[in-house]
């Protein structure tokens, strides 16, 4: 019981999407193609989460880790008959090599995480909006090089014919690694020097915690865990684009972490949950569903502009996201403790200068950083 | 191409991302919001222009600069209750209604875009010696200069420059030595959605197909200017702006035509490391509070 309450965080999370799982499995086929694209798209951002949600230093590059690592995937495991033919320009270690499920999976986590720690080495000495601008930069690249590089990806044409391997149980077992791998490195010490260092940069540094050391082990976690979603995507989709691994989806799971709750696991699986469940609703009802006795059908393209809606109402009504950036309490313990003040925040102010501008919440946040 | 030609069109781009990137900094500089919902105003403004096609072209420029400056007044009245957000909330919040406004085009206008029809004559060259000069290229940098003049006197020479340039300096001491908060916001606002709707009239002769996001794509590198440039400050970010604008174009031009398509890769490639160089941006002082680890 004990260890079951201290491990809540993640296990109440975990019950959660696997009561999504199971729950899928009692509705219409193409809704439970939706859901396992829900999944896929939680356990990318649980990734982003591990490196944005502990350092608090904004990223948008996150998602060049995604793009990597399902291209890895894809291009290992699409069936080395076709591709010498549809990619004439691959490299031949590419083109002939073709490899399984698992393994195409590992070498998708494993080249996200090198390229993490490639790029992360000088980008990790930086805070704030420049810290966001370097690796929107990176994904900018990232996405021009995997477009125009025909030696060692499909450029501008669909790589497809990857074997669609990630079903439910993949999806699902996926999202409970990630989000296990997730909790622990946050609990663990390197964690928790990292969430000081948000807290307070200048207090962490004073109390002997090498900041850049731990953004860049964090930064490293989470490409290990974005090229694993990226692989995961890949054997959804069975098909895939570059501009399905760009800007859109680095914004979309970003506003899906803040709208959860940025500082917390807990928040990064509601906030997914919501907003890609949401998204995959309308999907639905765009093409006409019937909930009970009465039919719906939204007229095309009200899809993205309820989720825009939707977005932008939690983030007015609660700007802390909708957890709060707390994760999940132990819903039985008879005393509640006193909450505490909010977490720090993220992506801090560039200058000193506005740090008094938020004291009024209580816990300021935007001093932190600097 | 000769040296002059390739200096005065990167001008000609730098001008136009500078008038962009000066709109970003002004409102991040009273509130420490930078808004990604920007480039939607020079999209409004652009559709203005196109649905008031056959008007006679004082109304279509009064149209669409009332509508410009309505839009961002809005968006400041939307932004409100986010003042005291965190950085990372506000910014998500302005993703929203980008996201909002550009499915809303999607959904009345469609993707295909629609021609703007406004003052194309002004793409006609002039030719002194082996030099082609388009007209709007000379409205551009002219303009740019012009607004980026006026500017510069209202901030520096006016009383609400004055404030305004206290509320961005600090903005608590600003309100303690009685500047009205929501006042100098709303007037930024104003101004940025002002600059917004001139940057739309030389785009629409320049690029005359509107599409939902017409905009966005000025905004992506003018605010990848601003920070380089220089975010907390208004003039480093608009030299920023006018930095990404002018290496774009001599880019293009000094890349051999086998990789001109890795011109991204490159340009950003140098983001980065003048970002690790000066991470205050490119034109601040050192100021020894730099935010790096």
């Amino acid at each position: 019981m004990r260890a079951l309450r201290r491990w809540w965080p993640l296990v109440g999370p975990s019950l959660l999407v696997i009561a999504v799982a199971l729950g899928a499995q009692f509705l219409p086929l193409s809704t439970q193609l939706q859901v396992r694209s829900v999944l896929v798209t939680t356990v990318i951002v649980v990734a982003l989460y591990v490196f944005v949600g502990n350092s608090g230093v904004m990223s948008f590059g996150q998602v060049s880790f995604v793009a990597v690592g399902a291209f890895a995937a894809g291009l290992a495991a699409a069936p080395a008959a076709v591709k010498p033919n549809t990619f004439p320009k691959l490299i031949p270690f590419l083109a002939e090599l073709e490899i399984g499920n698992i393994e195409s999976l590992v070498l998708a986590a494993a080249v996200g995480g090198l390229f993490a720690f490639v790029v992360g080495i000088p980008l990790m000495r930086l805070s704030g909006l420049s810290a966001g601008i370097a690796t929107f930069a990176v994904l900018i690249i990232t996405n021009n090089v995997l477009r125009n590089w025909e030696a060692i990806g499909p450029g501008a044409k669909t790589l497809s014919l990857i074997p669609q391997t990630t079903f439910f149980i993949q999806a699902t077992v996926g999202l409970l690694i990630v989000m296990a791998v997730a909790y622990v490195y946050q609990t663990s010490r390197n964690g928790r020097r990292l969430r000081a260092s948000r807290e307070d940069a200048a207090a962490a540094q004073s109390s002997g915690i090498d900041i850049h050391r731990e953004r860049l082990w964090a930064f490293t976690l989470s490409g290990v865990l974005g090229g694993f979603a990226g692989g995961l995507l890949v054997h959804q989709l069975g098909s895939i684009t570059t501009q399905q691994v760009f800007l859109d989806l680095a914004f979309v799971t970003l506003a899906m972490l803040v709208v959860g709750g940025i500082g917390s696991l807990w928040g990064a699986v509601v906030g997914a949950l919501l907003i890609a469940g949401i998204n995959a609703f309308l999907a639905e009802a765009q093409r006409g569903i019937t909930i009970g006795s009465f039919d719906l059908e939204l007229p095309g393209g009200t899809r993205l502009l309820t989720l825009g809606v939707v977005m932008l109402v939690v983030l007015l009504f609660k700007p802390t996201g909708l957890t709060g950036s707390r994760e999940l309490t132990w819903p039985f313990s008879r005393s509640r403790s006193p909450r505490i003040a909010s977490p720090a925040e993220p992506l801090g102010s560039p200058s000193a200068k506005a740090a008094g501008r938020s004291e009024a919440d209580g816990g300021d946040p935007s001093a932190t950083e600097q | 191409m000769s040296l002059v030609q390739l200096l005065i069109d990167a001008t000609a781009l730098g001008a136009v991302l500078a008038l962009v990137a000066m709109g970003i900094a002004l409102v991040f500089g009273v509130m420490r919001l930078v808004n990604f919902a920007y480039g939607e105003l020079i999209t409004v403004g652009a559709y203005t222009l196109m649905l008031t096609k056959g008007w006679p072209i004082v109304l279509r420029v009064l149209a669409s600069f009332g509508v410009v400056i309505a839009l961002s007044l809005l968006m400041e009245l939307v932004f409100r209750p986010l003042r005291r957000a965190t950085a990372a909330t506000m910014l998500v919040a302005t993703f929203a209604v980008s996201f909002l406004l550009q499915n809303m085009f999607l959904l009345i206008f469609g993707p295909q875009g629609e021609t703007i029809e406004f003052l194309a004559p002004l793409n006609r060259a002039i030719e002194i010696g082996d030099l082609r000069i388009r007209w709007i290229t000379i409205v551009a940098i002219v303009l740019g200069a012009a607004l980026l003049g006026f500017m510069a006197w209202l901030l520096g020479k006016t009383s609400v420059g004055l404030q305004m340039r206290a509320a961005a300096a600090d903005f608590d001491t600003a309100r303690i030595l009685g500047v009205r908060a929501g006042r100098v916001i709303a007037l930024a606002f104003v101004l940025a959605g002002f600059l917004a709707a001139a940057v739309t009239l030389v785009l629409a002769v320049q690029r005359p197909l509107a599409t939902p996001t017409y905009g966005f794509f000025i905004l992506v590198p003018a605010l990848v200017g601003v920070v380089v440039g220089g975010l907390g400050k208004l003039v480093p970010a608009t030299l920023g702006g006018f930095g990404i604008g002018f290496m774009t174009v001599i880019l293009g031009d000094v890349l051999p035509s086998g990789s001109r398509v890795f011109l991204n890769s490159v340009l950003f490639a140098i983001v980065i490391i003048v970002l690790l160089v000066r991470p205050d941006g490119l034109f601040i002082g050192r100021t020894g509070v730099a935010e790096r680890v």
